[in-house]
């Protein structure tokens, strides 16, 4: 029983210790950016939309951004697609399959089952390897088959492996990334590129999101009040049960 | 054939006429009397006894919202996980909709999990009430179904892997298991013929039976009359002039009123849930379940739902027998049908919990905690708690998620088959006369 019970108290230590691998980067989601939004579009319509399809998103959904339809379709269409159109790709899912070991999947709903956090850290840990048929590897996603789409904006990093031993005597690896060659952007503008590009990701994943916050709020204060009137109610019928 | 002569209804209202017409050829006054007016629940009813109207809405809002959800949705292998979409993004209302019936799914089980505990704690399932809870343990059997049948629509990656580690265990019964998993499929592996099916169970065949029960047990719980927290018979106590129970009253108005408060609490909650959270940190929705069903793909990790995942649990936690996976899932089986004996397990001379003594009150505390340790356990992989790198420890730490499992089964079904014997050597208080508030 008393081992039982130490183990059980352990438990929630060891869930978290469980969880390791690769530490993930906070992504910077905001919702009502609306600047940060459309940028993060054109990059995903610039740089994602020719391998990934986004098969679930209408072009003229993006009014949600604070875009007009001519605006959608001056900066946003680039193929002659019509408004209405949903953000398909030319490229055919088995070709994908050959060309990169796996089809580049939908992206429409990526950020609900990845998470935020992750996206935001596989796009910045891409590194050179020349063992990879891209050449390209990625922390957050080991033996990726998507090259680096960015390398131009973020420049290549290198993969510096380091061995050191803790207090424990455990074998300790810490796995970092080094900027070898610089591209267009520096750290800060490029980080803010891809924090815009993730945002735009966790909107598409759910154009609704920002309305289900707004009408909860207004759902929850008429809940409060019934509550307060049906308590009242209730009050005003059992008074004479004792 | 004239119409039976009834007394004709005197009530406030203007539409005496009406409701007399009715009544004398419908047993309009005599239902309204018999299941809300002149029903009498005992007055000491606490918080545990919200839960079974709770437990009606649910049903009702998984109805109407089922209803919305099937007028767009498309039960096609080649379809289903883009109508799904389609629904949140294009129909009007219709993210409100769908996150109603997935947060609804998952409440309900909160809801008749709270309600079954508030049964066992209070006594409810014993004499004259073994058929009522014989009726309530198939309803939550049916609910089970109901889930497993519903969660394989959305045919993401979890919903396909899901069903097919499911449906799979029925091919570990021995002798038939192979053809009755594919009987159960349609297909020998999950395909757009299960989806099928399985779209037609989850909206017309099991929401059919499951309704029949409710009913069922309704109906008997107004036969032989509600339980309450103290465990004493109410209808034992009659007053001598009105002929009902002193320590009762009327459920219409004071529990209907009560009730509605109760509904508006729970409403917030939901809402809650469901304009803040519809996915509660992937408990409610998978993450995994936002990714296509790929039968080309196993996920590394395939976890039910919450609500199935201590039985999960004791299904991985029985090594398998004779070369046969068999055990593990007659364990899991057994762990639900078990319930239905607690009314013949329970020898206590007391109902409630409250006269109970300590070895009862112990084994039901033991019961609870290990439930959610069980259920906890079967969202996680079984190595869950052997990645810390103890290389000193009695054991291959990989192994001890394992272990808690394997004692968490064993204390899971101590809980009822010691039942017989602890409860009648338990220390009990004596039962009040009538009830206490």
């Amino acid at each position: 029983m008393r081992t039982l019970l130490a183990v059980l108290l352990l438990a929630p230590a060891l869930a978290l210790a469980a969880s390791a691998g690769i530490k993930l980067d906070r992504a910077p989601v905001d919702l009502n950016d609306n600047p940060s939004l459309q940028r993060g579009a054109q990059v995903f319509v610039n740089y994602c939309l020719s391998c990934h399809s986004a098969n679930y998103m209408r072009y003229n959904r993006l009014q949600d951004l604070g875009l007009t339809e001519q605006q959608i379709k001056d900066n946003l269409m680039l193929a002659g697609e019509k408004v209405g159109d949903t953000m398909t790709i030319a490229m055919r899912a088995k070709d994908g399959a050959e060309w990169f070991g796996a089809a580049p999947p939908d992206l429409t709903v990526i950020a609900r089952s990845r998470g935020a956090d992750w996206l935001y850290t596989f796009m910045r840990t891409f590194y050179q390897d020349p063992a990879r048929a891209t050449g390209w590897n990625n922390l957050a996603f080991p033996s990726v088959g998507m090259p680096h789409v960015l390398y131009e904006l973020q420049g290549t990093q290198v993969l510096n492996v380091v061995t050191a031993t803790d207090a424990l005597g455990h074998q300790v690896e810490s796995r970092t990334l080094a900027l070898a060659a610089p591209g267009k952007m520096d750290k800060i503008q490029y980080d803010q590129l891809v924090g815009d590009l993730v945002n735009y990701l966790v909107y598409m994943g759910e154009p609704s999101a920002k309305s289900r916050v707004q009408i909860g709020l207004y759902v929850m204060i008429f809940l409060l009040i019934l509550i307060l009137v049906t308590w009242l109610l209730k009050r005003a019928y059992w008074k004479d049960l004792h | 054939m004239a119409a039976v002569d009834k007394q004709p209804v005197t009530g406030a209202g203007p539409f005496n006429g009406v409701l007399t017409w009715v009544d004398a050829r419908f047993p309009l006054i005599s239902l309204w009397r018999d299941h809300l007016a002149d029903y009498y629940a005992p007055k000491n009813f606490n918080f545990w006894y919200y839960f079974g109207s709770l437990a009606l809405l649910v049903l009702v809002i998984q109805i109407l919202t089922g209803i919305f959800l099937t007028m767009n949705y498309k039960p096609d292998a080649a379809q289903a996980f883009a109508s799904v979409e389609y629904i949140m993004r294009d129909v009007p209302g219709g993210w409100i909709i769908r996150y109603m019936h997935s947060t609804g799914a998952s409440m309900f089980f909160v809801v008749v999990y709270l309600h079954m505990f508030r049964g066992i704690m209070y006594g409810s399932y014993r004499k004259p009430r073994e058929l009522l809870w014989i009726f309530g343990c198939l309803i939550y059997l049916v609910m089970m179904a109901e889930a497993f049948l519903g969660y394989l629509l959305p045919w993401g990656q979890m919903s396909y892997w899901g069903a097919q580690v499911i449906v799979n265990l029925f091919a570990a019964v021995p002798i038939i298991g192979e053809d009755l998993s594919i009987w159960i499929r349609g297909d020998y592996v999950v395909s757009d013929a299960t989806l099928n099916r399985f779209f037609a169970l989850h909206v017309i065949a099991v929401p059919l039976a499951l309704l029949l029960l409710v009913m069922l047990h309704l109906i008997s719980l107004h036969e032989v009359g509600s339980n309450n927290p103290d465990g004493v018979e109410v209808k034992k106590r009659l007053d001598p002039k009105t002929n009902k129970p002193v320590d009762g009253i009327p459920f219409h108005p004071y529990y209907t009123v009560k009730d509605i408060f109760g509904v508006s609490v729970f409403l917030l909650v939901f809402c809650a849930i469901m304009f803040f959270a519809p996915t509660m940190g992937g408990y409610f929705l998978e993450y995994n379940n936002f990714v296509p069903a790929n039968p080309m793909q196993t996920p590394e990790h395939i976890a039910p739902v919450w609500y199935f995942t201590p039985y999960y649990s004791i299904l991985r936690a029985v090594p398998p027998l004779f070369g046969s996976q068999f055990w593990g899932v007659a364990a899991m089986g057994g762990a639900v049908m078990i319930l239905f004996l607690m009314p013949w397990l329970d020898r206590s001379p007391v109902k409630s919990i409250r006269y109970k003594g300590t070895l009862f009150k112990s084994w039901l505390a033991a019961f609870v905690i290990t439930f959610i340790i069980l259920g906890y356990l079967g969202t996680k992989p079984t190595t869950v708690w052997g990645q810390f790198g103890f290389q000193t420890f009695f054991m291959d730490t990989r192994d001890v998620a394992t272990w808690v499992a394997r004692l968490g089964t064993l204390i899971y079904f101590l809980f009822f088959l010691l039942m017989p014997w602890y409860s009648r050597r338990d220390k009990c208080k004596q039962e009040p006369e009538r009830v206490t508030h």
